[in-house]
Protein backbone atom coordinates (compact mmCIF):
# COMPACT_ATOMS: atom_id res chain seq x y z
CA UNK A 1 0.00 0.00 0.00
CA UNK A 2 2.82 2.36 -0.84
CA UNK A 3 2.88 4.81 -3.71
CA UNK A 4 2.68 2.57 -6.72
CA UNK A 5 5.56 3.19 -9.08
CA UNK A 6 4.44 1.79 -12.37
CA UNK A 7 6.41 4.09 -14.60
CA UNK A 8 9.93 3.44 -13.52
CA UNK A 9 11.81 3.92 -16.76
CA UNK A 10 13.42 7.35 -16.83
CA UNK A 11 12.65 8.28 -20.41
CA UNK A 12 8.96 7.58 -20.00
CA UNK A 13 8.77 9.45 -16.73
CA UNK A 14 10.46 12.47 -18.24
CA UNK A 15 8.14 12.38 -21.21
CA UNK A 16 5.07 12.24 -18.94
CA UNK A 17 6.44 14.93 -16.65
CA UNK A 18 6.80 17.23 -19.65
CA UNK A 19 3.26 16.46 -20.72
CA UNK A 20 2.13 17.25 -17.20
CA UNK A 21 3.90 20.59 -17.28
CA UNK A 22 2.22 21.43 -20.58
CA UNK A 23 -1.16 20.53 -19.11
CA UNK A 24 -0.59 22.78 -16.11
CA UNK A 25 0.32 25.66 -18.39
CA UNK A 26 -3.02 25.31 -20.21
CA UNK A 27 -4.90 25.30 -16.92
CA UNK A 28 -2.97 28.27 -15.56
CA UNK A 29 -5.32 30.66 -17.40
CA UNK A 30 -8.47 29.11 -15.89
CA UNK A 31 -9.54 30.77 -12.63
CA UNK A 32 -11.82 29.45 -9.89
CA UNK A 33 -9.94 26.34 -8.95
CA UNK A 34 -9.65 25.43 -5.31
CA UNK A 35 -6.18 25.94 -3.88
CA UNK A 36 -4.23 25.15 -0.76
CA UNK A 37 -6.05 27.92 1.09
CA UNK A 38 -9.48 26.45 0.35
CA UNK A 39 -8.33 23.06 1.61
CA UNK A 40 -6.76 24.62 4.71
CA UNK A 41 -10.04 26.44 5.41
CA UNK A 42 -11.95 23.22 4.92
CA UNK A 43 -9.67 21.33 7.31
CA UNK A 44 -10.01 24.11 9.87
CA UNK A 45 -13.79 23.85 9.58
CA UNK A 46 -13.70 20.11 10.15
CA UNK A 47 -11.22 20.11 13.02
CA UNK A 48 -12.44 23.30 14.67
CA UNK A 49 -8.87 24.61 14.66
CA UNK A 50 -7.39 21.65 16.54
CA UNK A 51 -3.87 20.56 15.73
CA UNK A 52 -3.61 17.68 13.28
CA UNK A 53 -1.15 14.83 13.77
CA UNK A 54 0.77 13.06 11.06
CA UNK A 55 1.18 9.36 10.41
CA UNK A 56 -0.81 6.15 10.82
CA UNK A 57 -2.48 6.74 7.45
CA UNK A 58 -1.23 4.89 4.41
CA UNK A 59 -2.19 6.25 1.02
CA UNK A 60 -2.30 4.29 -2.19
CA UNK A 61 -2.26 6.76 -5.06
CA UNK A 62 -0.62 6.63 -8.45
CA UNK A 63 2.41 8.90 -8.82
CA UNK A 64 1.30 9.76 -12.33
CA UNK A 65 -2.29 9.54 -13.55
CA UNK A 66 -2.62 9.45 -17.31
CA UNK A 67 -6.35 10.04 -17.19
CA UNK A 68 -7.72 12.46 -14.62
CA UNK A 69 -11.24 11.09 -15.07
CA UNK A 70 -10.65 8.04 -12.91
CA UNK A 71 -7.77 8.10 -10.47
CA UNK A 72 -7.67 5.36 -7.88
CA UNK A 73 -7.54 6.59 -4.31
CA UNK A 74 -7.19 4.12 -1.46
CA UNK A 75 -6.19 4.61 2.14
CA UNK A 76 -5.89 2.61 5.31
CA UNK A 77 -5.71 3.99 8.81
CA UNK A 78 -3.93 2.01 11.50
CA UNK A 79 -6.57 1.55 14.18
CA UNK A 80 -7.78 -1.35 16.34
CA UNK A 81 -11.39 -0.39 15.45
CA UNK A 82 -12.81 -1.38 18.84
CA UNK A 83 -15.78 0.30 20.52
CA UNK A 84 -13.48 2.66 22.48
CA UNK A 85 -10.81 3.27 19.88
CA UNK A 86 -11.89 3.63 16.28
CA UNK A 87 -11.78 5.95 13.30
CA UNK A 88 -15.03 7.88 13.01
CA UNK A 89 -14.63 9.52 9.64
CA UNK A 90 -12.15 10.04 6.82
CA UNK A 91 -12.28 13.01 4.46
CA UNK A 92 -10.53 13.02 1.10
CA UNK A 93 -9.70 16.41 -0.40
CA UNK A 94 -7.90 17.66 -3.49
CA UNK A 95 -6.34 21.14 -3.69
CA UNK A 96 -6.46 21.65 -7.46
CA UNK A 97 -10.05 20.77 -8.32
CA UNK A 98 -12.90 23.30 -8.75
CA UNK A 99 -14.07 22.30 -5.26
CA UNK A 100 -11.78 20.79 -2.62
CA UNK A 101 -14.09 17.96 -1.51
CA UNK A 102 -13.75 14.53 -3.07
CA UNK A 103 -15.54 12.22 -0.67
CA UNK A 104 -15.95 11.48 3.00
CA UNK A 105 -16.47 8.15 4.71
CA UNK A 106 -18.03 7.28 8.05
CA UNK A 107 -16.68 4.18 9.74
CA UNK A 108 -18.04 2.04 12.57
CA UNK A 109 -16.26 -0.48 14.86
CA UNK A 110 -18.30 -3.27 13.15
CA UNK A 111 -15.98 -3.00 10.16
CA UNK A 112 -12.96 -4.38 12.00
CA UNK A 113 -10.50 -2.33 9.93
CA UNK A 114 -10.33 1.19 8.55
CA UNK A 115 -9.67 1.34 4.85
CA UNK A 116 -11.54 2.22 1.67
CA UNK A 117 -10.90 2.58 -2.01
CA UNK A 118 -12.67 4.58 -4.71
CA UNK A 119 -11.97 6.48 -7.93
CA UNK A 120 -11.89 10.24 -8.31
CA UNK A 121 -11.61 12.97 -10.92
CA UNK A 122 -8.60 15.26 -10.92
CA UNK A 123 -8.49 18.43 -13.00
CA UNK A 124 -4.71 18.82 -12.95
CA UNK A 125 -1.57 17.88 -11.06
CA UNK A 126 -2.32 18.46 -7.38
CA UNK A 127 -2.07 17.29 -3.78
CA UNK A 128 -4.50 14.82 -2.28
CA UNK A 129 -5.11 15.33 1.42
CA UNK A 130 -6.65 12.65 3.62
CA UNK A 131 -7.91 13.69 7.06
CA UNK A 132 -8.97 11.04 9.56
CA UNK A 133 -11.12 11.83 12.58
CA UNK A 134 -10.77 9.51 15.58
CA UNK A 135 -13.58 8.77 18.02
CA UNK A 136 -11.71 10.68 20.79
CA UNK A 137 -11.83 13.86 18.71
CA UNK A 138 -8.22 13.86 17.51
CA UNK A 139 -7.22 14.16 13.85
CA UNK A 140 -4.58 12.64 11.60
CA UNK A 141 -3.55 13.76 8.16
CA UNK A 142 -1.58 12.48 5.20
CA UNK A 143 -1.00 13.88 1.75
CA UNK A 144 0.51 12.95 -1.59
CA UNK A 145 0.94 14.58 -4.98
CA UNK A 146 -0.54 13.06 -8.11
CA UNK A 147 0.71 14.20 -11.51
CA UNK A 148 -2.15 14.36 -13.99
CA UNK A 149 -1.47 14.34 -17.71
CA UNK A 150 -5.06 14.78 -18.95
CA UNK A 151 -7.51 16.60 -16.67
CA UNK A 152 -10.84 15.09 -15.78
CA UNK A 153 -13.40 17.86 -15.43
CA UNK A 154 -15.10 17.75 -18.82
CA UNK A 155 -15.83 20.96 -20.81
CA UNK B 1 -30.16 7.91 -19.98
CA UNK B 2 -28.30 4.74 -19.41
CA UNK B 3 -29.88 2.32 -16.99
CA UNK B 4 -28.59 2.69 -13.46
CA UNK B 5 -27.56 -0.70 -12.21
CA UNK B 6 -25.85 -1.50 -8.92
CA UNK B 7 -23.35 -4.34 -8.63
CA UNK B 8 -21.97 -5.64 -5.35
CA UNK B 9 -19.42 -8.29 -4.53
CA UNK B 10 -19.65 -9.90 -1.08
CA UNK B 11 -18.14 -13.28 -0.16
CA UNK B 12 -20.93 -15.87 0.29
CA UNK B 13 -19.15 -17.55 3.17
CA UNK B 14 -16.75 -16.22 5.77
CA UNK B 15 -15.08 -17.48 8.91
CA UNK B 16 -16.06 -15.86 12.20
CA UNK B 17 -13.78 -12.94 12.93
CA UNK B 18 -12.48 -12.76 9.36
CA UNK B 19 -12.17 -9.32 7.80
CA UNK B 20 -13.80 -9.48 4.39
CA UNK B 21 -13.72 -6.93 1.60
CA UNK B 22 -16.91 -5.65 0.03
CA UNK B 23 -16.82 -4.05 -3.40
CA UNK B 24 -19.71 -2.01 -4.72
CA UNK B 25 -20.17 -0.30 -8.07
CA UNK B 26 -23.11 1.51 -9.62
CA UNK B 27 -23.33 2.60 -13.23
CA UNK B 28 -24.05 6.32 -13.10
CA UNK B 29 -22.76 9.23 -15.21
CA UNK B 30 -22.08 11.47 -12.13
CA UNK B 31 -22.80 14.75 -13.95
CA UNK B 32 -20.74 17.38 -12.15
CA UNK B 33 -22.75 20.38 -13.34
CA UNK B 34 -19.64 21.74 -15.09
CA UNK B 35 -19.51 19.83 -18.35
CA UNK B 36 -21.33 21.14 -21.42
CA UNK B 37 -23.47 19.12 -23.80
CA UNK B 38 -21.44 18.95 -27.02
CA UNK B 39 -24.53 19.30 -29.26
CA UNK B 40 -26.51 22.08 -27.57
CA UNK B 41 -23.65 23.88 -25.81
CA UNK B 42 -25.74 24.02 -22.65
CA UNK B 43 -24.43 22.96 -19.28
CA UNK B 44 -25.53 19.53 -18.11
CA UNK B 45 -27.10 20.03 -14.66
CA UNK B 46 -25.46 18.40 -11.68
CA UNK B 47 -26.72 14.90 -10.97
CA UNK B 48 -24.53 12.62 -8.91
CA UNK B 49 -24.85 9.79 -6.44
CA UNK B 50 -24.20 11.77 -3.27
CA UNK B 51 -24.46 9.03 -0.67
CA UNK B 52 -23.77 5.34 -0.26
CA UNK B 53 -24.90 3.41 2.80
CA UNK B 54 -24.04 -0.18 3.69
CA UNK B 55 -26.06 -1.82 6.43
CA UNK B 56 -25.88 -5.27 7.98
CA UNK B 57 -29.06 -6.75 9.48
CA UNK B 58 -30.66 -3.32 9.51
CA UNK B 59 -27.77 -1.51 11.19
CA UNK B 60 -25.71 1.02 9.25
CA UNK B 61 -22.06 0.00 9.24
CA UNK B 62 -20.49 2.24 6.61
CA UNK B 63 -21.49 5.48 4.88
CA UNK B 64 -19.75 7.32 2.07
CA UNK B 65 -20.59 10.85 0.94
CA UNK B 66 -19.62 11.54 -2.64
CA UNK B 67 -18.86 14.95 -4.15
CA UNK B 68 -18.75 15.74 -7.89
CA UNK B 69 -15.03 14.88 -7.84
CA UNK B 70 -15.89 11.17 -7.65
CA UNK B 71 -15.57 9.45 -11.02
CA UNK B 72 -18.47 8.28 -13.17
CA UNK B 73 -19.68 4.80 -12.18
CA UNK B 74 -18.64 5.32 -8.56
CA UNK B 75 -16.77 2.39 -7.11
CA UNK B 76 -16.22 1.78 -3.44
CA UNK B 77 -14.40 -0.97 -1.59
CA UNK B 78 -14.37 -1.30 2.19
CA UNK B 79 -13.70 -3.93 4.88
CA UNK B 80 -16.16 -5.65 7.19
CA UNK B 81 -15.56 -7.97 10.13
CA UNK B 82 -17.69 -11.11 9.79
CA UNK B 83 -19.14 -12.15 13.13
CA UNK B 84 -22.52 -13.74 12.30
CA UNK B 85 -24.61 -14.73 9.31
CA UNK B 86 -26.88 -12.03 7.96
CA UNK B 87 -27.88 -9.85 5.07
CA UNK B 88 -26.30 -6.68 3.75
CA UNK B 89 -28.35 -3.91 2.22
CA UNK B 90 -26.63 -1.32 0.06
CA UNK B 91 -28.31 1.96 -0.78
CA UNK B 92 -27.20 4.64 -3.23
CA UNK B 93 -28.88 8.04 -3.06
CA UNK B 94 -28.99 10.26 -6.14
CA UNK B 95 -29.36 14.07 -6.16
CA UNK B 96 -33.11 14.65 -5.97
CA UNK B 97 -33.65 11.75 -3.60
CA UNK B 98 -33.95 8.75 -5.91
CA UNK B 99 -32.62 5.59 -4.26
CA UNK B 100 -31.12 2.42 -5.68
CA UNK B 101 -30.64 -0.66 -3.54
CA UNK B 102 -29.00 -4.06 -3.65
CA UNK B 103 -28.78 -6.78 -1.03
CA UNK B 104 -26.53 -9.77 -0.42
CA UNK B 105 -26.52 -12.59 2.11
CA UNK B 106 -23.46 -13.85 3.89
CA UNK B 107 -23.07 -17.07 5.87
CA UNK B 108 -20.58 -17.19 8.72
CA UNK B 109 -19.33 -20.64 9.58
Amino acid sequence: MKQTKQFSTISRRHALAMLGAAGTAVFAGVPAYADGAAVAAKIKGLTGGKSVGEGTIELDLPEIAENGNAVKVAFSVDSPMTADNYVKAVHVMADGNPTPDVASFNFTPAMGACSASTRMRLAKTQNIIVLAEMNDGSFKQAQATVKVTIGGCGG
Amino acid sequence: MAKIKPRVKVPKKAAAGEIIEIKALISHPMHTGRAKDKKTGKKIPRKIINKFVASFDGQDVFTANFEPAVSANPYIAFPFKASKSGAFTFTWVEDGGAEFTASKKMTVA
